[in-house]
């Protein structure tokens, strides 16, 4: 485990892996990809809590503190979000029916009064 | 033994986090591939809490629940506009959480290369550092809190070049062996916040989406960085492929300007509106006065180029977002459909302020993904189509990128509004776009300009188009 070949070789693979089914993503799903991997990056999160398995003086344990908030705010958030934008790109392509039309525009409605709330 | 089985448990969920990444290749199930990462994550977190448990766990519980209750906060209530400031504050975060614990690992260890790998914890401690302040300068760009024009610092480059040179020496000497001051990581910081603020400040505007993508690939690596330092493999598997989609993202958009990575970051070649060829200075500033008569009849000719228009192409900007156009954009659209004319959205690639930026936002206001077509499969289709109606975008309409050299969009590739029947360009007024550089669209005979607010005027058109509710 304490092999550094071992880790490069798990770099270099999921970096490969990873390049070859990232290209496939379509354009149009760009930022949701970049939030969630954004969302993978906060995974030094586990990192934060290693740190907490042994004893450590004042300042480091202070910082420590810090990098765990920190990367639960960044896993969290990544992840919540990203969620939250599929969510709009699941919606099956439709032509507006007659019927379905009203429907939709209480869809339109609902996102700006909530944004209204906001200052 | 038991760092075997820690081994195959860590493969296992990289499994599981590659299995999710590729679900983002179909939109229908980006969502659950999503949820598949979340939950790789989740597992790990799991494992590890249960294999290494937390001294204090009041306490680390308590930091774990503050982070996620702000975060899913922040989640729920941001509005797409303002996702690439999110993404770019949440990427900083991550990015000072891999800085500290790289510095705190190394340290704890007292630095001594046979317990921790120092040179990579140095690596890993500067671009955490670098992502940390640079994120952090993109978001306050993005939101408005910073001034969004490229600032060159003083002493930029020394900056800049000083804090690579002295990490890549630190790094090498300690991965040779020799040993480090114990004071030195902890300095580095310092310039490494520096160097990471003097790159965001040089960039602006439409170059945003390289420098997000940038970060994000640079706080994959950061991560990554500290996988190698507390030995976990999840971790650097995670931050590689952060780091490969980063890359990925940073090209594309590099493409998509027809710019390298170096000219952006050095935002050297952004030249002011007033040295481009042809540019006449008073023109542009003082300008006439508009006219309502002139502009009354641009919208009767808009009207009747729309009501005429069997085939309909939008081509959305920023522009249409920060006048928050989107939703009648698209209640626009689907009038026209119901009129039976085709309409679909021409997505430029770097449109917006990250990748992807205004599908996000014409996805919210309810736009069929079908409809939203990328720059290579809707550039051929301009020439047939009856009417193209740009809401908000310049440069990325802009002829002088394929007819005029030397221009900082000189080479870009541009979405070919110019080609159909009829231009009516919704844009807020005849300024140049973020390049500077002058539209010969707006001059040109088949184009219609509505100047004004994007909202007001797509407002009109749709008033007239008999939609009572129009706001």
């Amino acid at each position: 485990m304490n092999d550094l070949l071992l880790l490069a070789v798990i770099f270099a693979f999921s970096f490969v892996a990873g390049y070859f089914l990232i290209l496939r993503v379509p354009t149009q799903l760009h930022t949701p990809l970049m939030s969630m991997t954004n969302a993978v990056s906060g995974v030094t999160l586990l990192g934060a809590l290693l740190l907490f398995a042994a004893r450590m003086d004042t300042l480091h344990r202070t910082l420590s503190l810090a990098a765990v908030i920190l990367a639960t705010f960044n896993v969290a958030g990544g992840f919540a979000v990203t969620d939250r934008m599929l969510k709009f790109f699941r919606k099956e392509g439709k032509m507006p029916q007659p019927g379905g039309a009203l429907e939709r525009r209480d869809d339109l409605k609902a996102p700006s009064q909530s944004a209204s709330d906001n200052p | 033994m038991d760092s075997w089985l820690q081994l195959a448990i860590d493969l296992a969920l990289i499994l599981v986090l590659i299995a999710g990444v590729a679900q983002f290749r179909d939109r229908k199930r980006a969502r659950s591939g999503n949820f598949t990462a979340a939950l790789a994550l989740m597992s790990a977190l799991g494992i590890l809490l249960y294999r290494y448990p937390v001294l204090e766990p009041a306490v680390v519980f308590g930091a774990l629940v503050a982070g996620a209750a702000v975060a899913g906060l922040v989640a729920v209530r941001v509005r797409m506009i303002h996702m690439p400031a999110l993404v770019a504050f949440q990427n900083g975060a991550g990015g000072l959480a891999a800085s500290i614990v790289s510095l705190v690992e190394m340290e704890r260890a007292g630095l001594d290369p046979a317990v921790v790998n120092v040179g990579v914890g140095i690596l890993g401690l500067v671009l955490g550092a670098v992502t940390f302040a640079g994120s952090m300068t993109a978001a306050g760009k993005l939101s408005g809190f910073l001034r969004q024009r490229p600032t060159v610092m003083p002493g930029h480059a020394v900056v800049l070049a000083g804090t690579v040179l002295a990490t890549f020496a630190l790094g090498a000497l300690a991965a040779v062996g020799i040993s480090v001051p114990a004071w030195l990581p902890a300095v580095m910081i310092a310039p490494a916040l520096l160097a990471g603020v003097a790159i965001a400040v040089r960039v602006g505007g439409a170059d945003m989406p390289v420098l997000i993508s940038f970060f994000n690939a640079g706080t994959g690596l950061a991560a990554a960085f500290c996988g190698v330092v507390v030995q976990n493999s999840f971790l650097i598997a995670c931050g590689a492929m952060v780091g490969a989609s980063g890359t990925i993202l940073t090209h594309a958009m590099c493409r998509a300007m027809n710019r390298s990575i170096v000219k952006v970051l050095a935002g050297g070649d952004v030249i002011p509106a007033a040295r481009m060829p042809g540019f006449d200075e008073s023109a542009g500033a003082a300008g006439e006065p508009r006219r309502r008569e002139d502009d009354r009849r641009s919208l009767r000719a808009a009207l009747s180029a729309v009501r005429d228009a069997g085939s309909v192409i939008i081509v959305p900007g920023y522009g249409m977002a920060l006048a928050q156009a989107q939703a009648d954009v698209v209640k626009l659209a689907d009038r026209l459909e119901k009129l039976g004319k085709t309409v679909s959205f021409a997505i430029h690639p770097v449109a917006g302020r990250m990748p992807g930026h205004m599908n996000v936002l014409l996805a919210e206001a309810g736009a069929d993904y079908e409809k939203l077509k990328q720059m290579d499969e809707i550039n051929p289709i301009f020439k047939e189509t009856d009417l193209a109606l740009v809401v908000g975008a310049c440069d990325v309409v802009n002829p002088a990128a394929i007819h005029v050299e030397d221009t900082p969009i000189s080479g870009m590739p541009i979405l070919l509004a110019y080609e159909a029947a009829h231009v009516v360009i919704c844009n807020l007024d005849e300024s140049p776009g973020y390049s500077g550089v002058d539209n010969p669209l707006y001059t040109a005979s088949n184009a219609i300009l509505l100047w004004g607010d994007a909202k007001a005027s797509i407002g009109q058109l749709l008033e007239s188009l008999g939609i009572s509710d129009s706001r």
